[in-house]
């Protein structure tokens, strides 16, 4: 997946503004967007490769919107720090250096405590360098925001990505195994009475389908979001 | 027919402006229609106007289908006494066998029907459009390429999914990228894949126990196992497990389809009867079934010349009359609506899609029948072909423009 390159970041204004509240207006807005109205996946688009490839369970979901949530909040908050430093021509690499750095720590995080996630989610983990929604976060936002609104900015598409993949895994994970994290949920007379798990569920195509449902139910809900034809 | 119009006539006031029914109208329309001519004229400006009309022109299909359908039905009684080892002759109990095998199939008929009407009109109520007609035909096309042994909330859920997914997201009948009925047969083969293939789904042996030497395998599946020390070389076994004799034998026997397989597509015989209908009345595209025919015929002769296995070494002639080539052509591939639509366009889809169909069939043994899959694919192809004949024609076209400089 590649990056989208927003406009070249945009020099701090010097004027000094009153300092706002934590939780401004502005702030919140910051967490609740991704959540609905810019989500990065049904919305932006951003990441789809993973919401593809982890969601047939729900516990590697979880494990993964976690990982991508440490990993954004922690390089959101690297690169609004060092904004004002990084020169603009190399500042892709330098976001490069920070996501990988980031990325190793998780993935040995996940394996020292998680070892049978981590060997499911296999090369997805070492795959969130290229997850979209990191970089375009750094560029779109990091670079050009200080630290604290960068770090809700993280948690907001963190979640925001976060929550698509569980809903998904949810669905593939109930009709695909009958269970949830792991759990049986259907019981055993629905089997006896002819009941068969779908087996299309696993495969990554459903996992498309279904964020397409999630994204038509979606958008029925926020007439907004519908473009113009 | 007077007693049917005095009903829609007293039930009209309730549909129409201002009647408590009025959010329902579309679905009093489509069932109007249904029965009688539209009353709709033109109103402005003049159109000619062809008697033909969706509803007619999809009910045209369904007729062509019947032949099918009853074989079907007879077929399904036939195998399942076959396998028991009761009345094994073609012409015994004709009617003890169509009886067993219609009951067999038309509740999948009445649950595909069901499931995808009520969808349609649901979505023409949501939306305020017309029901579209398009379902008939989809509606009869899904019980004949499904095994008479399919579990009838499958065929509900897969249903569900092909009339929703493969056409209403899209924007309903007309709109449609793949052929719903292959997308409801496609969803059915991933989803759960031990009810669509293998051998205990095809023929119903209703819980009793079956005769020496029964398999219950397809024609497909036996010169699948060939390869894997079975003797195949084109002769192939009954449901009963007795053998066909000679390859003229079971070719014949797949001619007229009284072999295991889907419902609708054993026999060739009453596909032929179709697609005759089709071809007559100009809708079906006899230029896609023709370029399929030798798409399938080039592929299996290429096949045949360059054999290293014994499914390769099929005659040509068989491949073709074997599992569902002949149905694909006749009625899946010639969707006006997932095919090409430029004349030359029908020529390649059809000849890739019988191609290709062959091609999948023979090289991967995962799919057992790949004429789905090839025209599925080729649905997806059709609007790329469709550009670039319609690319290529304006080129030939602006080379004779004179240029003004």
């Amino acid at each position: 997946m590649s990056t989208e390159v927003k406009d070249a970041p945009v020099k701090e204004a010097k004027i000094k503004e009153p300092s706002e509240p934590l939780f401004s207006k502005k702030n919140k807005k910051l967490i609740t967007d991704p959540l609905n109205d810019s989500n990065p996946i049904t919305v932006q688009v951003l990441g789809i490769c993973s919401a593809l490839a982890i969601t047939v369970q729900v516990k590697q979901a979880i494990v993964m919107s976690l990982s991508v949530l440490a990993v954004l909040i922690g390089g959101n908050l690297i690169i609004s720090l060092i904004r004002n430093i990084i020169p603009s021509r190399i500042r892709i690499i330098v976001q490069l250096v920070v996501v990988a750095a980031l990325v190793i720590l998780v993935d040995q995080v996940l394996k020292a405590y998680v070892y049978d996630v981590s060997k499911a989610l296999s090369v997805f983990v070492g795959l969130i360098i290229t997850n979209c929604i990191i970089m375009g976060r750094l560029e779109a936002f990091a670079l050009a925001n200080k630290p604290w609104p960068s770090i809700l900015d993280a948690i907001g598409n963190g979640l925001g990505y976060g929550w698509i993949l569980v809903a998904v895994a949810v669905v593939r994970e109930l009709f695909g195994s009958g269970s949830l994290l792991g759990f049986k949920l259907l019981p055993e007379g629905f089997y006896n009475f002819g009941y068969m798990n779908n087996n299309l569920m696993i495969l990554p195509p459903m996992a498309l389908i279904t964020v397409g449902v999630i994204i038509w139910i979606q958008r029925t809900k926020n007439t907004a979001l519908i473009e113009e034809h | 027919m007077q007693f049917l119009r005095n009903i829609f006539d007293n039930i009209r006031p309730n549909f129409e402006k201002g009647g408590k029914l009025e959010k329902y109208y579309k679905g009093f329309e489509a069932l109007e229609t249904f029965a009688f001519t539209p009353g709709h004229v033109t109103h402005n400006g003049t159109h000619v106007r062809d008697a033909i009309d969706l509803k007619r022109t999809m009910f045209l299909v369904v007729i062509a289908l019947v032949p099918s359908l009853l074989f079907g039905m007879w077929n399904t009684g036939h195998q399942h006494f076959l396998a028991l080892g009761e009345m094994t002759g073609l012409a015994d109990g004709l009617m003890d066998k169509f009886l067993f095998g219609a009951l067999k199939v038309l509740p999948i008929v009445i649950v595909s029907y069901g499931v995808g009407l009520g969808i349609e009109f649901l979505f023409a109520i949501m939306k305020n459009h017309s029901v579209n007609e398009g379902y008939l035909v989809s509606g009869l096309l899904i019980p004949l390429v499904l095994p008479s042994e399919i579990p009838l909330w499958m065929v509900a859920v897969a249903t569900a999914f092909a009339v929703l997914i493969g056409k209403e997201v899209f924007g309903g009948t007309g709109m449609n990228i793949l052929n719903p009925a292959l997308t409801a047969r496609a969803f059915l083969f991933f989803a759960y894949p031990t009810k669509m293939s293998g051998n205990t789904v095809w023929i119903s042996t209703a819980g009793e126990s079956t005769v020496d030497g029964y398999t219950g395998e397809t024609l497909l599946s036996q010169a699948y196992n060939a390869d894997k020390g079975a003797d195949f070389g084109g002769i192939a076994y009954d449901a009963a497990g007795n053998h066909f004799g000679s390859i003229a034998d079971t070719m014949w026997a797949s001619f007229w389809g009284w072999i295991p397989g889907s419902i609708g597509e054993t026999s060739v015989f009453a596909i032929l009867l179709g697609a005759a209908l089709l071809i007559a009345t100009g809708i079906g595209s006899w230029r896609i079934m023709l370029s399929f025919l030798v798409g399938g015929l080039v592929m299996s002769g290429i096949f045949n010349a360059f054999a290293v296995n014994s499914f390769m070494a099929v005659h040509p002639l068989q491949q073709i009359l074997m599992g569902s080539f002949m149905f694909g052509m006749v009625f899946m591939a010639t969707d006006p609506v997932s095919a090409s639509q430029t004349e030359m366009g029908k020529w390649i889809y059809g000849f890739l899609a019988g191609f290709l169909g062959i091609m999948i069939r023979v090289f991967n043994p995962a799919y057992p029948e790949g004429i789905m899959m090839a025209i599925l694919f080729m649905n997806v192809m059709a609007p790329l072909i469709d550009h670039y004949v319609i690319q290529a024609n304006v080129k030939r076209r602006l080379k004779r423009v004179p240029v003004t400089a």
